[in-house]
Formats: C-alpha cells, sequence, structure tokens
C-alpha cells in the first residue's frame, strides 16, 4: 500500500507575499476535507530559527507542502539542516489556483501526480 | 527584537477517536487565528497520517471538544513530552487563542508584524562556492563551513528587504524567498535571468569587490579605476553614489545605506571577508579557482 503523505501548510503569516485569497482558500479546502494536516505560520521564520519542527517534517516520510516557489522551499529546510526527502512535492501558493493546490494536497495516492508538483 | 526560541508549543486540533468533530466554520477561524498568531498547528482526524510528537521537550496542546465537556488526560509514554487537553466546546476563536496563550505562559514567542523574516537562502544545486557573496556582504551574513562551503551564518544581520548580495551571485543562487519578484524569490532562472544578473556583477563589484582594493591601491599610489588623483574620500563618495543610485533604483533600501559601516571599518570587512573567501577556496579540493 502507498504511504499516506503527510500534509503542511504554510500560513506565509511573517510578510504575507502569498496572495491571501489563496492562502485562506488553500486552508479552507483542507479545513473541509477529513484530512488529517499539519501547519506552520511562516516557514521562513522557522527556518531563521534553525526550529527543530522542520527536523521533525523533514522526517515525516513522505511530504506534501502547499506554501512558495519550490526552489526556495528547498533551499528553506536545507539551510536548516533538515533537508527534504526525495519525492517531496511543493506546491506554489504564489503561482497556483486554491482550487490546483487543494485537489492535489488532497488527491489519493493511486490518482496521478501532477505536472505542477515538484517531484 | 528577535527570540530565538523555537514554538514552544504545538498545537493539535484534535478530531480523532473519542472527541467530536467542530463546526466547519469554527475549525477554519481557529486555525486561521493560531496560525496568523505565529502557532503551529496540526489537525488530527480519525483518517490520515497522525501529527509526529514533538522530538522536544516542549508542550503539546490537544484542544477538542470532547463528550461532556471532559478533555481527556494524556501522558507521553517517554515522559519527555508534556501533554495538556483542554476542551473548546462553543468557545470561539479569540478566546481559543487566549487559552492558547495562557498555556503557553511567559514563554517568548515571535509574532507575525513585529519582524519580517529576511535573510538569503542559498539554492545549492546552483551555487558553485565562489565565495562572491561572502566577499561582497558588508555586514558578516555568510560564512563558511567546516568543509568550506558557503553558508548563511548570521541570518539576523541582513538588512531587511536588501537583495544586494543576490545581484553579486553570477549563478543566480541567493534568493530571498520573501522578496516580491523572481528569480530572487525562488522562481525558476530563466536564461535571460541569468545575462542580466551576470551584468549587475560588475555593479556590484564596483560597490563591494573592486572598491575595497581601488582605496588601498590608491592608498598604495597604484593605478586605478578611482585612483591617480582621487582621495580615498572621494573614492568613497563614488562609491556612496552608486549606492544611492541603487536605492534609487529600488534596488536595496535606504537604511542600508545609513547602516554602511565607517570607511575604515570597510576596508578592515573586505580585508577580513576576502581573506576568509580566499582561505576557503584555496581548502577547496582542486583549490585553482582561487583567483
Ligand atoms: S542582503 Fe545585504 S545584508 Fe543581506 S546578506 Fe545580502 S548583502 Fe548582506
Ligand atoms: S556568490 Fe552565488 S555561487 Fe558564489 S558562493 Fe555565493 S551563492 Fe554560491
Amino acid at each position: 500500500m502507498p504511504e499516506t503523505p503527510t500534509l503542511l501548510y504554510c500560513r506565509c503569516a511573517y510578510a504575507q507575499v502569498v496572495p491571501s485569497g489563496v492562502k485562506n482558500a488553500v486552508l479552507q479546502q483542507l479545513c473541509d476535507s477529513g484530512a488529517s494536516f499539519e501547519t506552520v505560520s511562516d516557514l521562513c521564520e522557522m527556518t531563521a530559527h534553525r526550529d527543530p519542527r522542520l527536523q521533525e517534517l523533514a522526517q515525516c516520510g513522505k511530504l506534501r507542502i502547499a506554501a512558495c516557489y519550490p526552489r526556495a522551499v528547498t533551499g528553506l529546510f536545507q539551510q536548516a539542516g533538515a533537508p527534504l526527502p526525495e519525492g517531496t512535492e511543493i506546491l506554489n501558493m504564489r503561482s497556483l489556483t486554491a482550487d490546483e493546490i487543494a485537489q492535489q494536497m488532497l488527491r489519493t495516492e493511486d490518482e496521478a501526480a501532477p505536472a505542477v508538483a515538484n517531484a | 527584537m528577535i527570540t530565538h526560541t523555537a514554538r514552544p508549543l504545538k498545537v493539535v486540533l484534535y478530531e480523532g477517536k473519542g472527541a467530536i468533530a467542530l463546526p466547519a466554520e469554527a475549525r477554519l477561524k481557529v486555525m486561521t487565528a493560531l496560525l496568523d498568531k505565529g502557532y503551529a498547528v496540526a489537525r488530527v482526524t480519525a483518517t490520515g497520517t497522525q501529527t509526529s510528537p514533538p522530538q522536544d521537550d516542549h508542550t503539546l496542546l490537544l484542544l477538542g471538544s470532547f463528550p461532556e465537556r471532559q478533555a481527556p488526560a494524556l501522558e507521553d509514554v517517554t515522559g519527555r513530552v508534556k501533554i495538556e487537553a483542554r476542551d473548546i466546546t462553543d468557545l470561539d476563536a479569540e478566546s481559543i487563542v487566549a487559552l492558547v496563550d495562557k498555556t503557553r505562559g511567559e514563554k517568548p514567542m515571535n509574532e507575525p508584524g513585529k519582524w519580517k523574516p529576511w535573510f538569503p537562502v542559498i539554492d545549492y544545486s546552483r551555487c558553485t562556492n565562489c565565495m562572491q557573496c561572502l566577499s561582497f556582504c558588508l555586514f558578516d551574513v555568510y560564512g563558511v563551513s567546516e568543509e568550506n562551503k558557503i553558508q548563511v551564518q548570521n541570518n539576523d544581520n541582513c538588512k531587511t528587504n536588501c537583495p544586494a548580495c543576490s545581484r553579486v551571485c553570477p549563478e543566480v543562487a541567493i534568493m530571498f524567498p520573501k522578496y516580491q519578484a523572481g528569480p530572487i524569490n525562488g522562481d525558476d532562472v530563466s536564461a535571460a535571468d541569468h545575462g542580466r544578473e551576470k551584468m549587475k556583477v560588475d555593479i556590484s563589484s564596483l560597490l563591494g569587490g573592486d572598491i575595497y582594493s581601488a582605496l588601498k591601491d590608491r592608498s598604495a599610489a597604484a593605478k586605478s579605476r578611482f585612483s591617480k588623483e582621487r582621495s580615498p574620500d572621494k573614492a568613497l563618495d563614488e562609491r556612496k553614489k552608486c549606492l544611492t543610485k541603487l536605492v534609487n533604483d529600488g534596488f536595496i533600501p535606504m537604511d542600508v545605506l545609513a547602516s554602511l559601516p565607517s570607511p575604515d571599518e570597510i576596508l578592515r570587512k573586505s580585508e577580513v571577508a576576502k581573506a576568509r573567501a580566499a582561505a576557503a577556496l584555496a581548502a577547496q579540493p582542486g583549490a585553482g579557482a582561487a583567483s
């Protein structure tokens, strides 16, 4: 059976560069689903402080992240000493629509992986 | 003032076995309120992967709507994590945030709005370890690891909204995730970006690289772009002018200009940074690259 990924949502609360309409709608759809998920207030802020929670998250096995540009998210985790596991999917709330993101975040493992995610 | 405390609390919105699911609207409101206050929150339902227990000694605060409003007494089998549970039936988002704040107590935590996490993030898939960023930054943000690899070491020293070093990097490998425009914000780097950024190295080297040697050469009466009849003071004026242009072009904020160290300090710092960069380059395998 395929491993269920841990879902992680970043609120980008410390500078608000992610459009608020998108991040609110993504959170709403996650909340409306029956899924368990993790949220953080701001990945940049956690990296700035080498927050040990990033290690925990990177060790989850399989991750699907709704945050911002995949290059930035990958760099943030690496800089915090918590490199992301291979196969982590990163969905960019700065460029995709809330529906696209929610759909990919909540898709079941047997549905096809998206072209938009950073595999 | 920035505190260096990781989240002192892990908050779990518990809707799994033994709890009553929250009304949809209340769930969204409380998640939003807690996140916007700076907390990390996990939602746990009967489905999906369960949240991982904290690996540090932080408190785990379980919030849920429980039968007869009776939150269960929970204990971590390892005894490391303090687990507290609270019933939140009928509480509004504001009261729940107050309850979480109270549980956190005096433990400090950063809060959104009071500080912007602004620091360079290196894309190691692009970085060639050339050390230009280390030589350039006047605020000691960069350093080298034990393996002589470039590292962001003092991110609190970085000047908010200044992406100057990203313009020096010949590989477009420096990102500022809170920057508005790409590729500095982490967006993909196009061939055009690569060319454009490379051009900027010239301006930057004038400010951060060559200018130091220019000043030094000048005092030694050597030839340089700025030297000959010009005094070090004039060269520093020149530097300021260039920086002012960068400010006017919206490249770097005014306060970076205002917070530049004194001329002597700039010279000293540049020598130190250059020596560190040169040492790191020389120590690399196949070190011929040091120039
Ligand atoms: S943005 Fe400015 S202060 Fe920050 S690392 Fe780059 S050059 Fe240094
Ligand atoms: S300037 Fe760019 S390529 Fe050179 S060490 Fe710094 S990040 Fe790496």
